[in-house]
């Protein structure tokens, strides 16, 4: 069965998780050694160790994400976070940084490494370089890739591909994406935030509300209809004669009905979005998503079953799996 | 601290590309880094003219390096890139992928489009080969003074962003397309309509981004002219210029005299800014709080 990979943001996301049938986690420390360092997010020291502790006694795995760039100087902190890790019984650790990698390969040899979406490795070259420099022995992969490509990478590798399958896209090169620095400050590389909270403002101006992320305008919403949160990439702009959603549209990735081809082009884990999520939403997508994960090991039809209400915007699409923008 | 010219990162003709390096070739610059960085469909169209370029800066005492191209996907696209090491020149790796086709042992360099954050990878990189590296244009001043220091015990001369529209993000989309209501593959090649990159306003009409093809660049032009001598304290080997179609031999001849100390930033500045795409100038990576701010706006209005 393909291994079904799933968000826990907080200690009780990850037994809503774990519960609803995850076969493995991931998570990370409440500071910025993980890409997702928001405010009420993460889980400290002890959490982890308690966290990893009931999900090991439920048969599911956990991997500690550690997948920001450690900040120059300021090593020692994600030095310390990778140790920490091992003493809490993670399963792997999620790396994007060569340095890091190559501090986890040398001084916590036995600790499976992941490499992470962050570090953005869309080919084979790529791929085969983390593996032979740094051991690597799982890639998470970039949501630009078609299925067909996929399947072509998995033919010129030997280590195991993670891909996502649902929750919000990227539509950048992961990883490698200063929008959120250039307009706030805080980056996803060195902060481990994108289009962070602390810098939205909202403001009602006639009839519409204002979004704002670092004083640009990223939406114009009517008053009467739902304002979507103001990620930059996502945003509205105009330019030259052309007003609209210049870099993605407002929508989020669901491929689950991609699911039986995934595992023929030699995919091996699947990976659900959203440590931010709520545990129910978590509990929820999880339940559908392993549902599908048994019924395509099984030779069984895919189960039906509504996901959209729980898509970003109330959209969903294939994304890059289908490309259409090719 | 002296000046390299970084890859052209827009679609100009051959015509365009020949006039530039031959201007290059003139100007007080070190080096210079050329080769396609953004789009290989743009290739066919210009890189019959690197080797000429090559010959001409070469003859004019530059040291020269050839780039990859900053997002390698396509199996055409990988082996173009080892394809590169055929012309004998130093690679500046913009995509760490070419890093597979690098015999170990052979000196490269590393472009800005790699996440080179902090000791443990700059140090990591000079093990493999790595002599020159031009750190993220996002790092602030002490990073990169901390990344001087680690260079300089292990022979790695350190480069920063000095002066362009900063390269903020690249994609498998290619937003040129999308706005000309095309798919990828079927792009007419828009993205040379717009050669110092197509501006992106807020819907308050606030300047904000450029696209360039598969690229978002910032809509300001990033300029380090106040920071000159901070940046030369720190120790940093070189200033990157990127080009733009404004009169950039200008721009090259201006950074040197900053340098020299002949002329004043506030002068420099109000030579350069008629030129910058954009038209407006930011330094905010350095000196914070965002990216996008610019720490002297009155000379800039």
């Amino acid at each position: 069965m393909m291994e079904l990979v799933c968000p826990a943001g907080t200690p009780a996301a990850m037994r809503a998780a774990v519960e609803a049938g995850a076969h493995a986690v991931y998570c990370g420390f409440a500071d910025e050694t993980n890409a997702r360092n928001f405010p009420g997010l993460n889980f400290s020291t002890e959490e982890m160790a308690s966290g990893i502790a009931g999900a090991h006694a439920r048969g599911a795995k956990v991997l500690v994400a550690l997948n920001t760039f450690p900040r120059a100087g300021g090593e020692e902190l994600w030095h310390r976070r990778l140790a920490d890790a091992e003493a809490a019984g993670a399963d792997a650790v999620i790396l994007a940084d060569m340095g890091l990698l190559a501090h986890a390969a040398e001084h916590h040899p036995r600790m499976r490494r992941h490499l992470s979406v962050q570090a953005a490795a869309a080919n084979p070259d790529a791929i085969n370089f983390y593996a032979e420099a740094f051991g690597v022995q799982r890639v998470v992969l970039p949501r630009v890739l078609t299925v067909d490509e996929i399947a072509a990478i998995n033919r010129e590798i030997d280590v195991e591909t993670e891909v996502f399958v649902f929750g919000g896209l990227c539509v950048m090169a992961e990883g490698r994406c200063s929008l959120s620095s250039y307009a706030t400050g805080k980056s996803p590389n060195m902060n481990g935030v994108c289009s962070p909270a602390s810098h939205v403002a909202y403001a009602e101006e006639g009839q519409d509300l204002a979004a704002r992320l670092g004083g640009f305008t990223i939406h114009r919403t009517p008053k009467n209809q739902p304002a979507p949160y103001p990620t930059l990439c996502k945003g509205c702009f105009s330019s030259g004669d052309q007003t609209g959603h210049v870099f993605e549209d407002p929508v989020s990735l669901d491929a689950k009905h991609l699911i039986p081809a995934l595992a023929k082009a030699g995919v091996t884990a699947l990976k659900i979005e959203g440590r931010q999520r709520s545990r129910a939403y978590v509990g929820e997508v999880v339940r559908t998503f392993r549902a599908a994960v048994e019924a395509v090991a099984a030779g069984r039809p895919m189960p039906e079953g509504a996901l959209a209400r729980l898509s970003e915007g109330q959209a969903a699409t294939a994304g890059a799996y289908a490309k259409t923008w090719r | 601290m002296d000046l390299t010219v970084g890859p052209n990162q827009f679609f100009w003709t051959a015509a365009q590309v020949r006039d530039f390096y031959e201007s290059v070739a003139k100007a007080p610059v070190a080096r210079v880094v050329l080769g396609e960085l953004i789009c290989s469909k743009r290739m066919s169209f210009w890189t019959d003219q690197i080797p000429g370029a090559v010959e001409v800066l070469q003859r004019a005492g530059k040291d020269v390096a050839i780039s990859t191209l900053a997002l390698i996907t396509l199996k055409r696209e990988r082996k173009q890139t080892a394809d590169l090491l055929d012309m004998g020149l130093p690679i500046e790796v913009n995509d760490i992928s070419a890093l597979q086709q690098i015999p170990a042992g052979t000196p490269f360099w590393v472009g800005p489009l790699v996440n080179v954050y902090n000791e443990g990878t700059l140090r990591w990189l000079a093990k493999r080969g790595a002599t020159r590296i031009c750190l993220p244009p996002e790092m602030p001043l002490a990073s990169i003074a901390t990344m001087v220091k680690a260079g300089a015990e292990v022979g790695v001369a350190v480069e920063v962003w000095g002066h362009g529209r900063l390269p903020l993000a690249i994609s498998g989309r290619c937003y040129h397309a999308r706005l000309h209501d095309r798919a990828k593959d079927n792009c007419q090649f828009v993205c040379g309509e717009d050669a110092d990159g197509r501006e992106v306003d807020t819907l308050d009409g606030q300047p904000f981004l450029a696209v360039n093809g598969v690229q978002t660049l910032s809509a300001s032009t990033a300029c380090m002219a106040w920071h000159t001598e901070a940046l030369a304290a720190a120790g940093v080997a070189s200033l990157r210029l990127s080009p733009q179609t404004g009169h950039f031999a200008d721009l090259c001849q201006g950074y040197a005299d900053r340098i020299a100390g002949q002329i004043s930033a506030g002068d420099l500045v109000a030579q350069l800014l008629p030129e910058a795409p954009g038209g407006r100038f930011s330094d905010g990576f350095l000196m914070g709080p965002s990216g996008a701010d610019w720490s002297h706006p009155i000379e800039a209005a």
